[in-house]
């Protein structure tokens, strides 16, 4: 078990290092050579070269991508060219409004899902099953953005119940987790009602009913505890998903999140920015992937056992 | 003795894979409901330059028939520059549809190529294929999308190429495990047996046999893109104004929410039928090409 966590976090190293140097280098292909901008018409070549290495962008693609890294080590990813606030600083303002945000939208998703999976699992084929499978279908083919302008234009601008955008009260965050819930709650249900039907069919099912436990508790204690296994799998592979969807409910509902952040940020070519963040993002993803694996070898003592043999 | 050979073949093609999977396929009311409703967005989108004039129909401004509400005469209203929606709906589906198609064309062309030459070569290589492959997995592929977008620049060719990166590893996935699972079978054998080179064993032989676990992903991948798409172009990273792109139209609709909200309505909608009728078909073709998923 310790040499299975071991060699993961050997191998999260290199997928760090090449989720940042895809970023960084899509990026600086999108900053071309900024100096001239700033160095105006009149530079001369020394004086531009002056200006690139003030800057950090002389020297290769794989220098500087080294030298970023080093940095980033240290905590630093370099200035924002609008703000001319710290990366590193302006990022961690923004993320707990993130996972604020992410934390809550997993919760409505399996909140939404699992009792909608399960229904659906019980009663296989009835209208129940139909009726959760084409809401499901219907979560599954809804841009989230645009949900999330129905549930503004319903519960802010019609109705009044809750604010249409910004970050303040605990109400404020409703309208933007069920809008980035909704599409994770789709999957879910998908995945819960398959992992249910599986299950239900086992053998030790069979035993539990021949003993005479309840219907109820067959349902939910024997049957969902081993059908939550897939289901937790799917929640850790769509922490990415939920980080990606609330890039555009944080901009829907002017939410001051990451999200928000990088799309501001691309606006104004705040090139440093972008990166800064768009790396963080990803390697807190690679980081909360590997983490659920290795929960998920503690939980399964299937998965444990192959380990520790 | 030649009748019956005769019949004996034509048994054959009827039990033939693809047409028990047609038959399967037609029994699925979900799938009917998808196909039935991709043709008409299909027909809508060849048929948009006949019935509609680009220049005066679908982009030109007409401020007098400005923020009108859905009525017989537009009936799906007029936006902020008195241009008919239904028009553009009808319009854009020819942005959406291409942007999905060339993106997912994309993404299947390099994410075969790569898993199957992974799963056949194996080794080193298939490593290195495959950690890539978990790279690109862990950057949310929004995000992947819009990094992409503002490096190439803004204009819909770069829309399909942004969106086509983002959506790569998927197949090479499911390449790669289909490869994998067909590789030592022995008619394989028996070609690597006679001498054909390794391009062709693979073009030839493994390609075909896991094209249907391709189809399916394809299917799927198509209505993921178009939403990929509208949400880039939501941000203002898509196809540039004023083509009538579903995404773009939500986010001019958006700034008129509180009082004209059909402006906000009847894209979405376009959007979300589109991809359920994708979604619908694909379901439906993966029940019928992979009886083992099938519940």
């Amino acid at each position: 078990m310790h040499r299975y966590i071991i060699k993961r976090l050997l191998m999260l190293i290199p997928v760090l290092l090449g989720v940042a140097f895809i970023i960084f280098a899509i990026m600086s292909v999108a900053e071309g050579d900024p100096v001239y901008q700033v160095a105006g018409p009149d530079a001369t070549e020394e004086q531009l070269e002056a200006l690139r290495e003030e800057m950090g962008l002389n020297g290769s693609l794989i220098e500087r991508y080294f030298r970023y890294i080093g940095n980033l080590l240290k905590g630093d990813l370099g200035v924002s060219y609008v703000t001319k606030l710290d990366v590193m600083q302006l990022y961690l303002q923004r993320l707990p409004n993130t996972l604020r945000l992410a934390s809550i939208a997993m919760l409505v998703a399996v909140a939404l899902s699992v009792p909608l999976g399960i229904v659906a699992a019980v009663n296989q084929n009835s209208w129940k099953d139909t009726l959760a499978m084409i809401l499901a279908l219907l979560g599954l083919s809804m841009p989230n953005f645009w949900l999330g302008l129905l549930l503004m234009l319903l519960f802010s601008l019609k109705l009044g119940w809750l604010p249409s955008g910004g970050a303040e009260g605990f109400t404020s965050v409703i309208l933007p987790a069920v809008t980035v819930g909704v599409g994770l709650a789709a999957l879910l249900t998908r995945t819960t009602r398959s992992s249910m039907l599986d299950v239900l069919r086992q053998d030790y099912l069979r035993t539990a009913r021949a003993k005479g436990v309840s219907e109820r508790k067959v349902v939910y204690v024997h049957a969902l505890r081993n059908a939550l296994i897939p289901i937790i799998t799917i929640f850790g592979v769509q922490f990415s998903n939920v980080l990606g969807g609330s890039v555009l409910a944080e901009t829907v509902f002017a939410w001051p999140g990451v999200g928000r952040l990088v799309v501001d940020a691309i606006d104004q070519r705040d090139i440093p920015t972008v990166t800064g963040a768009l790396i963080m993002t990803t390697m807190l993803v690679t980081i909360v992937n590997l983490l659920v694996d290795i929960i998920y070898a503690y939980v399964d003592p299937r998965i444990k056992a192959q380990y520790t043999k | 003795m030649a009748d019956n050979a005769e019949r004996v073949s034509k048994l054959y093609k009827k039990r033939s894979s693809l047409g028990m999977a047609w038959r399967q396929l037609r029994r699925n009311k979900g799938a009917i409901i998808g196909m039935i409703l991709l043709i008409f967005i299909i027909a809508g989108a060849l048929l948009a330059p006949i019935v509609y004039d680009y220049n005066t129909d679908v982009i030109g401004m007409n401020v007098r028939d400005r923020m009108q509400w859905p009525s017989a005469e537009h009936i799906c209203g007029t936006d902020d520059l008195g241009r008919d929606i239904f028009a553009r709906i009808v319009y854009g589906a020819r942005y959406s549809l291409a942007v999905g198609l060339v993106a997912v064309l994309i993404a299947l062309v390099i994410g075969t190529v790569l898993g199957a030459a992974a799963g056949y070569i194996g080794g080193a290589f298939e490593n290195v294929v495959m950690r890539i492959c978990d790279i690109f997995s862990s950057i949310p592929s929004v995000l992947m999308a819009i990094a992409v977008v503002s490096s190439l620049g803004k204009s819909t060719i770069n829309l399909m190429i942004a969106v086509g990166i983002a959506s790569t590893a998927p197949f090479v996935r499911v390449a790669r495990a289909a490869v994998l699972v067909v590789k030592d079978e022995e008619y394989i054998e028996a070609a690597r047996a006679i001498g054909q080179p390794d391009w062709k064993i693979v073009a030839v032989h493994i390609i075909p046999n896991c094209l249907s676990q391709i189809i399916v992903q394809a299917t799927l991948r198509v209505g993921s893109a178009i939403i990929s798409a509208a949400q880039l172009s939501f941000l203002g990273l898509g196809v540039p104004a004023p083509a009538p792109e579903w995404g773009s139209m939500l986010s001019a609709g958006r700034l008129f929410i509180r009082d004209y909200s059909y402006m906000t309505l009847f894209p979405g909608i376009a959007i979300m039928i589109t991809v359920l009728s994708l979604n619908l078909l694909g379901d439906g073709l993966r029940d019928a090409l992979d009886p083992k998923l099938k519940r």
